[in-house]
């Protein structure tokens, strides 16, 4: 789909007398298309072939062992919990630094962006010093009976911390284009403070959430490094399908490890098609409005 | 209900928007805020509105002499007009105006076919009933300020806010819609407060205007009074264009550019004096007058339009502007280079006592 629509583009510029000539673009998308399919299609199609090496019932087999059930049911768990806690987060702390001004608001901003920065492995770490037996809460925790590091928790926890960034950063922008008129207009109708959320900021970020929203369960899904710190490798109770994969891989099993890497990868192209639509939604609705803003400037030129 | 603000100062850093203003809008009027911009004008109706606050401790804003410090902006029961409309871009018209009562909690809302019938009202006193399911994106700029002020209305305002209403709308639009608004108003007759940076808006559309200027009120009167009796300079300035003259005042006469004249009402000053001329005040004629006058030569004239504009010199160096009918301009044979002598039938002088205020600034 990309292919075509960058083929597409680049046929028609030379038309419009912009651009190289026919051998040097011939070159160029063919290297395009070279480094493409080495780097990104022939390992998808690798990994289809061979998680079917031994055939679909082998494949389909390999779903029914219990660690890979187990492991695909704690994945979807962790998702299920770290995603809708990012949502809100992230919702939380877009709405404050978009509408409101405060100290310490570029503080706030640069600290969402710390996962991003940081390495995944650095921060499984940080959880271990601090969740861990011999961490800053390791003794509390014992002492209740807790277990955070090597247990359901700790890879719950450090995936929010990894994804933590991806829904914040699509609304900030956003909403900080938005303006606060809106709000203040509701607000001078009448509207609560959770109406004025509800019926009028939610709405007008809906793309841009459901968006960042891909993007965190995708990395919810697919997280390896902190994950695998924090996670012990217990296998079917705290091996999540990225961990299986290794676990599975490392023992030789490949058509099984292969398989849940299939799955992995189903999620990817899901995950693709998914964005792809949203930003079509998104692009047509705010072309929508910048056209007939273009048009409104206009007017007064026409006009006088 | 009428509204009152007292003694109202508000800064913003080191910035002061508003220094010390007090303002009464009485019950069922139609006031204009007029100013440059940066004179301070939205902010005090923000105030008013209950968006932005007084500094702490300053001043106070009653709405039928009950004080509204404590009612937030959604309890005060104001209509607010936001200069770009701030329209909730992704609902119909409908839903726009519908929203204020929609909103409501459940037992004073009106039900679904109450609210049907009266954003149907609405849309057709703003002539909009045709367009209810289009979105704002799909709106001229005057349909989309007619939108705005059809959701303010919806709520039954006590009072209606309007900031700089007309602002973004080109010239012609602009036009219909204050003549619009002024009648609407007569309809309604809701207290009403508009900003605006227009002084045509403002002296056509108002009952009353107030001029303000760096934070403070320079003049607050009828349309009448703020043009024909301006109280400063300031005001002089800011409500249409003017010839300077730098002069003296002595003993009830006013002397500049090597005139000397009565000062009538200003004769009670003396010494230097700052003497100003509206363009469509001269008389001008081709002949020396009985009294004094002003030689000059005409530089250019530009008559296409209602008024005839003169562009003359005058034998020390100083352009002057004028305005007369076409008709004297025809009578007159005046073109380029033709020797004219300009008398004012009316002029004001404001003592030079202080540094010139600004316009524009």
């Amino acid at each position: 789909m990309a292919g075509a629509g960058g083929r597409h583009r680049a046929a028609s510029r030379p038309r419009q007398g912009v651009g190289e000539s026919a051998p040097v673009r011939r070159l160029l998308i063919a290297a395009t298309l070279l480094v493409l399919g080495c780097v990104l299609v022939l390992p998808l199609v690798t990994v289809f072939a061979e998680a079917l090496r031994g055939g679909l019932g082998a494949y389909l087999a390999s779903f029914r062992d219990p660690e890979a059930l187990a492991a695909i049911r704690l994945t979807l768990l962790v998702a299920a919990i770290a995603v809708p806690v990012n949502v809100f987060f992230g919702l939380s702390a877009s709405w404050a630094i978009a509408k409101f001004s405060f100290p310490g608001k570029r503080l706030l901003i640069t600290l969402i962006d710390l996962p991003y920065a940081v390495s995944p492995v650095v921060s499984g770490l940080v959880y271990i010093m601090i969740y861990g037996a011999n961490g800053v809460f390791g003794p509390w925790l014992a002492a209740h009976d807790l277990q955070v590091i090597f247990a359901v928790p700790g890879i719950v926890l450090a995936t929010i911390f990894v994804t933590f960034p991806f829904v914040a950063r699509e609304l900030i922008p956003l909403m900080e284009e938005q303006g606060t008129e809106e709000e203040q207009a509701a607000m001078t109708l009448g509207a609560s403070g959770w109406q004025t959320f509800r019926r009028v900021t939610l709405p007008n970020v809906r793309w841009a959430l459901l968006y960042g929203v891909i993007l965190c369960n995708a990395r919810a899904m697919g997280e390896f490094g902190a994950v695998s710190v924090v996670s012990g490798h217990i296998r079917g109770k705290t091996a999540t399908m990225p961990l299986q994969v290794e676990i599975l891989y490392n023992e030789y099993n490949y058509v099984a490890a292969f398989a849940v890497a299939s799955l992995l990868a189903m999620l990817a192209l899901v995950t693709l098609v998914a964005k792809a639509v949203v930003e079509r939604r998104a692009g047509a609705a705010a072309a929508q409005i910048t056209t007939t803003e273009i048009e409104t400037a206009l007017q007064p030129h026409e006009a006088s | 209900m009428s509204i009152e603000a007292r003694n109202i100062t508000k800064t913003f850093g080191a910035f002061r928007a508003l220094n010390d203003v007090s303002l009464t809008v009485p019950t069922g009027r139609l006031m204009a805020l007029l100013g440059p911009s940066g004179s301070g004008k939205t902010t005090l109706l923000r105030i008013i509105a209950g968006l932005e606050q007084a500094d702490h401790g300053s001043g106070q804003v009653l709405f039928d002499d009950a004080d509204v410090a404590v009612r937030p902006v959604r309890r005060r029961g104001v209509g607010f007009v936001f200069q770009h409309y701030a329209l909730f871009r992704h609902m119909t018209v409908f839903d726009n105006v519908a929203f204020g009562l929609q909103v409501r909690p459940r037992r004073e809302r009106p039900d679904k076919q109450e609210i049907r019938a009266r954003v149907g009202d609405l849309l057709r006193m703003v002539q909009l009933d045709t367009l209810a399911d289009r979105y704002p994106g799909q709106l001229s700029g005057g349909q989309r300020q007619r939108v705005a002020l059809a959701r303010a209305l919806a709520v039954e305002p006590q009072v209606l806010l309007l900031d700089e209403p007309f602002g973004a709308l080109d010239a012609k639009v602009r036009k219909e819609l204050r003549v619009w608004l002024r009648r609407l108003h007569d309809e309604l007759h809701v207290t009403s407060v508009f900003v605006t940076h227009d002084q045509d808006e403002a002296l056509e559309v108002a009952d009353r205007v107030v001029v303000m200027n760096e934070g403070r009120i320079e003049q607050e009167g009828t349309p009448d009074e703020v043009f024909h009796h301006p109280a400063t300079e300031f005001v002089m300035r800011f409500l249409g264009e003017v010839n300077q003259f730098h002069g003296r005042v002595d003993a009830g006469r006013v002397a500049f550019a090597d005139v000397e004249l009565d000062a009538g009402d200003h004769g009670r000053l003396a010494g230097p004096a700052r003497v100003f001329v509206r363009p469509h005040e001269w008389d001008v004629s081709l002949a020396p007058p009985s009294q004094a006058a002003i030689r000059a030569v005409v530089k250019r004239v530009q008559s296409a339009g209602p008024v005839a504009r003169l562009e003359l010199l005058t034998a020390d160096g100083a352009l002057l502007n004028a305005e007369l009918p076409q008709e004297l301009l025809a009578q007159l044979g005046l073109g380029a280079d033709t020797e004219v002598y300009v008398t004012p039938r009316r002029l004001r002088v404001f003592a030079e006592d202080r540094k010139p205020p600004a316009a524009g600034a």
